[in-house]
């Protein structure tokens, strides 16, 4: 089928069922938005705006050869990295946490550049040395990880080092790594972190975990976002109360319903269809990522493209998670659909390379 | 799931053209891509199941919840405490004021409504400016203020026609007011609204419905006592979210009252007794820390600071070269001068590098061995042979330089660090400094230069690199005249329950007593002060006094306050004058007050500090308010002849 596609979008180095499903999200996104932001059509607009900026990023990242990005990968990792010491120096503290560094023009986040870095930078570690890794090889792999993992986890944002971290983890995962060391590895992980829990944490550390674990045992604090909008998911129920008719959002009793919550007030008004449709449609999006990331010409290509369309996958399903309760709340967007730039622009970029590596394919083996 | 066809079409031919085995790991990775479909596909299923389980299985529990939704929470703000003197004057209470609101749904046009609204009251761009940015944070039903402290005048002619604006409001709220105005400004400080760097540190539950905080004086330091606790009401809202009805309520707890230790009749009397010079005055009761007064001159109104005060005025304030907004009485640094003499004699003792007795010959000035120049005298042809109680009725400075010169600088700084030279000394007022008492290691650290004995003799008179804050130079007279009874000055004297009425007495701060060797060595020290006053330095504020008063004065010469300021140093080339000093408690059989006066150019000690001080000892020992004339009578202002020291 791909040949009927017309030559257009080959010139584009575009792949049409990819692009297909992140439109489908984005525009249901901006219908949902238009609700849960009390129906001020300047966020819907400011969004859409957002939206065709991170198009414009995609499209161009994919006209890049892959071979750039393997040249630069660890320049960028370094600069990262760089980046996020500096932030750790004179960083400005916004919201209890130092993530932002000012250039005096613009302020941004070092921590979302790893999120390209990380996977880019275990490519290119990865490509060159036997696989399945060997044990010199996965400990490289893991100080590569863990270095802005800590870094970023430190400042502290616990949602982009979750990203970054299992980024790395994936790209470890991919490369083959022996059953037997994943099991010896979460075998060990399984048996740490009892002795962790009542040795070496103290008290008041242990309720912390414990409220983080299940916060509506905190309801007027860490718990009410959770009650409130698990409150607004359930009262959907299988239909929904239908567009622009959530109570729960537009009453303000859904707090941050336009950005981290957005899922809440989306389950309200669509009901459990419309949760299942978004989904489908996510599933949708990485099960072609991937497949396009198993026609990667080289290893680097491979790896990047995998690791790339996993980092969305936990986007989706963590923020999902969270909003239904069902994991600990970790502050990460509903990608496509929350209200916000920063982390669109990375995932359109990270989109931008894995079309790069796709249709590049014949070029780079001829 | 029948992946391996879809993946069917993979150009596998085509990767086998690297050094590696690219088919192999192709496979491999093909591999692992089918796992972790197979993972994402149950994880994305969990959340589906999770979502069965809350909009199926329990919606009929949801959908109740969110029906009672309707219930929200609002804070109640609590009255802030007032703040009285140590004998129930109100220095600080709450008035009602009145701001306009809008509330924006009921408002047909905004631009049209405010454009009208302009016609009828003053309302500056940044009024307009500010209510958009709040409108923008907040929904629609909520009022937002358009404009603070309106006028009597703009309250009778918004009034009339109300009715033809709908969703225009006036509303009343509670405006801090200090009714003496300037009176004792440094120690009660002023509130001002909450601004962005305080807002991230606040407790955001304690402060959502607060705008203002206390910014200095005890209105900062017992912001938490005066502030209170905020409290909740949860109020039951219609479909639209608008208030019907109140549910249930936590009532705020108000701030608590404050009394001071000061006595607003005493720092009257200090104050005006200052007036015309720069300077402060600090007295102490010696028996519990509590301060009675705390004048610093000059002195400016901080009613205007509660509401932001405009710029021109800010900046003339700021600006004016006689700073009226430093608290000198905590803030001023100055060389203390011979009033340390005291002190130095008691280290004397306590280290054993003199008696009582010990005399040594004052030719009018002191040579260092070995070096030509000489360590003058105040007094030009020497005070011939003195001992200790003559060198300090007399403030002999070659007995000081020889003694310094003995203890050593180190000696010396371990000796008045203990009267807490050199450091705050703790009092429950906001920005106190330390002032400098200098040391080797100090001097090592900041200058290039080591320590030379000539810095010694210096410091052994209260110049050179020393400096101490009025607060600190009272203080040490207190302790002195408790024979080292040591208390933390404060200016809490007790906490109100408004709606009990009950006081709390704020405990005395006792620090650890200073101990010296004998507790024998106090009295040729006091004797000395005594004399100062009985035929010494100060000998003529005795005259008349009802009362016996020990003292010390003191004249620094002038290069100090300016140390940092390029403007104090400009003026300074104006007014060559030496700061006159003096410290003092009386009566000498059971002190009951102590007092430290510094009038910044004033000329000297005893000449200008001394008679002050013993105004203000006066209006507390005999109690001697009334009348302003008749306490200034009390102590002759005769020109003597120049008697420096």
């Amino acid at each position: 089928m791909e040949n009927e596609d017309g030559r257009f979008l080959k010139l584009l180095h575009l792949d049409l069922p990819l692009l297909l499903g992140l439109l489908a999200v984005s525009g249901l996104g901006l219908v949902v938005l238009y609700s849960a932001g009390q129906r001020n059509l300047d966020l819907v607009i400011g969004q859409a705006i957002r939206l065709g900026l991170g198009f414009v990023i995609m499209l161009t990242l994919a006209q890049v050869h892959p071979r750039h990005f393997r040249f630069w990968s660890p320049w960028i990792y370094l600069v990262g990295v760089l980046l996020l010491l500096a932030v750790m120096a004179v960083g400005d503290i916004s919201k209890g946490a130092r993530r932002w560094l000012d250039l005096g023009v613009v302020r941004f986040q070092p921590s979302e550049i790893m999120k390209l870095a990380v996977p880019m930078m275990m490519a290119w570690f990865f490509a060159e040395k036997p696989l399945p890794p060997r044990w010199p090889h996965l400990l490289m792999g893991a100080m590569i990880t863990a270095i802005p993992f800590v870094l970023i986890a430190a400042q502290p944002d616990l949602g982009t080092a979750l990203v970054v971290g299992s980024a790395g983890a994936f790209v470890l995962f991919l490369a083959g790594l022996h059953w037997f060391i994943i099991v010896g590895l979460l075998g060990i992980l399984a048996a740490v972190i009892p002795l962790f829990w009542t040795f070496v944490m103290h008290d008041y550390q242990r309720q912390r975990v414990l409220t983080f674990l299940d916060p509506e045992t905190d309801p007027l604090g860490a718990g009410y976002h959770i009650i409130q909008s698990k409150i607004a998911i359930g009262s959907g129920g299988i239909y929904g109360k239908g567009w622009l008719n959530g109570t729960q959002s537009h009453l303000d009793f859904l707090p941050e319903g336009s950005t981290d919550f957005i899922f809440a007030a989306f389950s309200e008004e669509f009901g459990l269809v419309g949760g299942c449709l978004l989904l489908t449609l996510y599933f949708y999006i990485i099960a072609r990522s991937l497949y396009m990331a198993t026609y990667a010409p080289d290893t680097y290509g491979r790896l990047l493209a995998g690791s790339l369309a996993l980092i969305f996958f936990i986007y989706a399903f963590v923020n999902s998670g969270m909003v239904s309760g069902l994991l600990p709340v970790v502050g990460l967007p509903l990608p496509l659909f929350s209200y916000g730039g920063t982390s669109l622009v990375t995932i359109m970029a990270s989109f931008g390379i894995l079309i790069s590596v796709y249709s590049h394919r014949r070029t780079l083996t001829r | 799931m029948n992946f391996h066809h879809l993946f069917a079409k993979r150009p596998v031919d085509e990767l086998k053209t690297r050094d590696k085995d690219n088919t192999a790991e192709s496979e491999l990775f093909f591999h692992r891509v089918l796992v972790l479909l197979l993972f994402i596909f149950l994880s994305l299923s969990a959340v589906a199941g999770r979502l069965v389980f809350l909009q199926v299985l329990n919606h009929e529990r949801f959908t109740t919840l969110a029906d009672s939704n309707r219930v929200r929470l609002q804070p109640l703000t609590p009255t802030r405490g007032f703040i009285f003197d140590r004998n129930g004057v109100l220095l600080a209470d709450n008035l009602a004021s009145y701001h306009l609101e809008i509330v924006r749904e009921q408002v047909k046009d905004l631009n049209k409504t405010l454009e009208e609204l302009r016609q009828r009251i003053a309302l500056s761009d940044a009024d307009i400016e500010r209510f958009h940015k709040l409108a923008r944070r907040s929904p629609p039903y909520n009022g937002i203020p358009l404009r603070f402290q309106l006028t009597d005048e703009e309250i009778a002619s918004l009034a009339i026609d109300l009715y033809r604006f709908p969703g225009v409001d006036i509303k009343a709220d509670l405006t801090r007011r200090y009714p003496l105005g300037s009176r004792a400004v440094h120690a009660i400080g002023y509130v001002g609204r909450i601004d962005e760097g305080e807002l991230r540190k606040l407790d955001p539950g304690q402060y959502s419905g607060s705008t203002h905080i206390g910014k200095t004086g005890v209105e900062r330091s017992y912001e938490d006592v005066l502030h209170g606790r905020t409290g909740w009401q949860q109020v039951e809202t219609n479909a639209e979210g608008r208030p019907l009805r109140v549910l249930s309520r936590t009532p705020p707890t108000p701030g608590q009252n404050i009394y001071l230790s000061i006595d607003i009749r005493l720092q009257a009397v200090a104050e005006k007794a200052l007036e015309g010079y720069n300077g402060a005055i600090v007295a102490i009761d010696p028996r519990n820390g509590e301060v009675l007064a705390l004048a610093s001159q000059p002195v400016y109104d901080p009613n205007p600071f509660v509401n932001g005060i405009d710029f021109a005025s800010y900046r003339q304030l700021n600006t004016s070269k006689d700073r009226p907004l430093l608290n000198r009485a905590l803030r001023g640094v100055y060389p203390p001068g011979s009033t340390v003499k005291p002190l130095m004699a008691l280290a004397g003792l306590d280290y054993s590098v003199v008696n009582r007795y010990s005399g040594i010959f004052c030719p009018g000035f002191y040579r260092l061995p070995g070096v030509d120049h000489r360590f003058r005298d105040w007094k030009r042809g020497g005070h011939g042979s003195v001992d200790m109680d003559r060198a300090i009725a007399q403030s002999c400075d070659v007995y000081f330089y020889d003694l310094a010169l003995n203890l050593g600088i180190d000696r010396i700084h371990d000796f008045l660090d203990r009267f807490s030279m050199g450091r705050p000394t703790g009092i429950d007022l906001p920005g106190e400094k330390g002032g400098l008492l200098p040391s080797q290691d100090w001097k090592r650290r900041v200058h290039r230069f080591g320590w030379f004995a000539g810095d010694t003799l210096s410091v052994g008179i209260g110049q050179g690199y020393f400096l101490a804050t009025p607060l600190q130079l009272a203080h040490a007279a207190a302790v002195l005249s408790q024979r080292g009874v040591d208390f933390q000055p404060r200016v809490l004297h007790a906490t109100e329950d408004p709606s009990t009425r009950t006081k709390t007495p704020a405990a005395p701060r006792a620090l650890p007593p200073i101990a010296v060797k004998n507790p024998r060595f106090w009295d040729p020290v006091i004797n000395g002060m005594i004399h100062v006053v009985e035929g010494g330095t100060a000998h003529r504020i005795g005259i008349g006094a009802k009362y016996r008063i020990a003292g010390k004065t003191g004249t620094a010469q002038v290069f100090t306050l300016g140390q940092t300021e390029k403007y104090n140093a400009k003026r300074l080339a104006r007014h060559l004058q030496d700061h006159a000093l003096f410290i003092a408690f009386a009566p000498v059989e059971d002190p009951r007050i102590a007092v430290a006066v510094i009038a910044e150019h004033g000329g000297g000690g005893s000449s200008t500090a001394a008679p002050l001080a013993r105004k203000v000892m006066d209006a507390w020992l005999l109690d001697k308010y009334d009348d302003d004339s008749q306490s200034t009578g009390n102590t002759p202002d005769q020109d003597a002849a120049p008697h420096g020291e």
